[in-house]
């Protein structure tokens, strides 16, 4: 069983012991264009379930990003705020955004795994 | 009901998004995306639809071209055949409605007017002309615009002398059986054409430019394009609310009609002897962060001082870039601003336009 899950946000997340890695995914950098800006959350920080952890701008608009779910900010990548084009060309792996202490691992069960979402971005798509 | 151009079916086929835009579906971008697009159009050359916009014929002799000195603030007398310039349809004023590339043709004047104005236009024109002359807002033909350093050569293989054209200049000249009319010129900083064409052989025109090495290019690079080259858009840098002077297009204002009449020529003289209180300006942040239009603009003492009208990340200069209307205090090369984003001031400076250098090819520029 595949460890990714994903949020009605077009976020995903990549659990590791109770470390989350949280990035956008692949549809939603097709739907927003070129990434050409990020903005990532303090490392230090505490996110609430569903707020803004971040921004990401295209050429044409600015997007929040939200965190799927709770926790402690521990590590941001870096990398993506300063060549923001990796987004676009690994979202799922290279340009993850930031990495959270997960608080509540109850709130993990209302994301979606992997074929509920790939059906929920076709369905959104339409 | 939203209209579709003639190259609606090519924009499909090179699978663009679409978006409405000024009444017309039109695409924002193909597969490649804008900043692709917008490097391509730099490095090589581009091909735009803008057949949203409006060619508006207007036919007659001397006495048009006075009448036309009384709504357009340039010197038409010393436009030559097939010379075009810039300029503004104002109120009294000075407020302007719109802003276009006016041509002098064999039989009259061409005026390139923009989608979302061009019906109004065509309305307050018609009645400042009191109906003496033919107006016609051509529906028939195209316009596609061809821009960069390559569109010379790619257009020359097609249209025979074409590539002798100076800068705002244009001609007649001939594609397979068809007349269509060129000028050199276009609306990113490069060198290019724009071309007007029947509707029936704009796509077999397209086809052939594509084939010959360009590539589409949609409205979002279009944007970012003319962004960079410092150049206004209408709705965001230019509009009811700004005059010619205060958007720092002075140069735009022939000299020897500074003293004569035209609408808003009060204020226009005011504006140039006394100055404007607020005047657009070039703004670069410090950081990556782009300010896009209504992004309030605050001194070092948190006064809001001013409006950014236009912003983006400037695929070819790699940098946010921006401009916006400053109190003209506040205008100076290198001042500090600071510009308001998601409840951050983010530090910017006043810089020159344009952001990029231009590539435009040498040509008589006389206002």
């Amino acid at each position: 069983m595949s460890d990714v899950k994903y949020s009605k946000e077009h976020e995903w997340l990549k659990l590791d012991g109770d470390i989350a890695t949280i990035g956008i995914t692949k549809h939603a950098t097709e739907m927003l264009g070129d990434i050409v800006f990020a903005e990532l959350p303090e490392k230090g920080s505490n996110v609430e379930k569903d707020g803004t952890a971040g921004v990401v701008e295209s050429t044409k608009a600015a997007s929040d990003v939200y965190t799927p779910i709770s926790g402690e900010v521990v590590d941001t990548n870096q990398t993506i705020v300063d060549d923001p084009s990796k987004i676009n060309a690994d979202p799922e792996g290279e340009a993850w955004f930031f990495k959270l202490k997960i608080k509540d691992v109850k709130e993990l069960d209302t994301l979606m795994n992997k074929d509920e979402y790939d059906k929920f971005a076709k369905e959104s798509n339409q | 009901m939203v209209k579709k151009t003639s190259l609606y079916n090519l924009h499909k086929k090179h699978n663009a998004k679409l978006v409405e835009f000024a009444g017309y579906e039109m695409p924002i971008q193909y597969k490649d995306g804008i900043i692709q697009e917008h490097k391509f159009t730099r490095s090589n050359c581009g091909i735009f639809d803008v057949s949203h916009m409006g060619q508006l014929f207007i036919y007659g002799k001397e006495n048009l071209t006075k009448d036309l000195e009384n709504i357009f603030p340039i010197d038409l007398k010393k436009l030559n055949l097939n010379q075009s310039k810039y300029s503004f349809l104002m109120d009294e004023n000075a407020c302007i409605y719109d802003d276009l590339i006016i041509t002098k043709i064999s039989d009259g004047y061409l005026i390139i007017l923009n989608a979302a104005c061009k019906e109004n236009d065509l309305k307050i024109i018609k009645k400042k002309l009191n109906n003496k002359y033919n107006l016609q807002l051509n529906e028939e033909l195209s316009l596609i615009a061809l821009q960069g350093p390559e569109a010379k050569d790619i257009l020359e293989k097609k249209v025979e002398g074409v590539s002798k054209l100076k800068f705002m200049n244009g001609g007649n000249f001939k594609f397979l059986d068809i007349n269509i009319f060129i000028t050199r010129s276009g609306y990113t900083g490069e060198d290019g054409f724009e071309i007007s064409i029947k509707n029936n052989y704009a796509e077999k025109f397209v086809e052939e430019m594509l084939s010959n090495g360009s590539k589409m290019i949609g409205l979002g690079a279009r944007d970012t394009l003319r962004m960079e080259a410092g150049l206004c858009l209408y709705g965001n840098d230019l509009d009811k609310n700004t005059t010619p002077i205060e958007a720092n297009l002075k140069w735009a204002i022939s000299k020897n009609r500074i003293d004569t009449e035209y609408p808003g020529s009060k204020i226009i003289k005011k504006q140039i002897q006394s100055g404007v209180e607020k005047i657009r300006v070039g703004i670069k942040p410090e950081n990556r962060v782009i300010a896009r239009g209504n992004t309030k603009i605050f001194n070092n003492d948190d006064k809001e001082i001013g409006k950014i009208t236009s912003g983006t990340f400037g695929p070819s200069v790699d940098h946010s870039i921006a401009m916006g209307y400053v109190d003209n205090q506040y205008s100076d090369l290198n001042t500090k601003l600071f510009l308001e984003v998601r409840g951050k001031k983010i530090p910017a400076n006043v810089c020159n336009l344009p952001f990029y250098k231009k590539n435009y090819v040498k040509g008589e520029i006389n206002v």
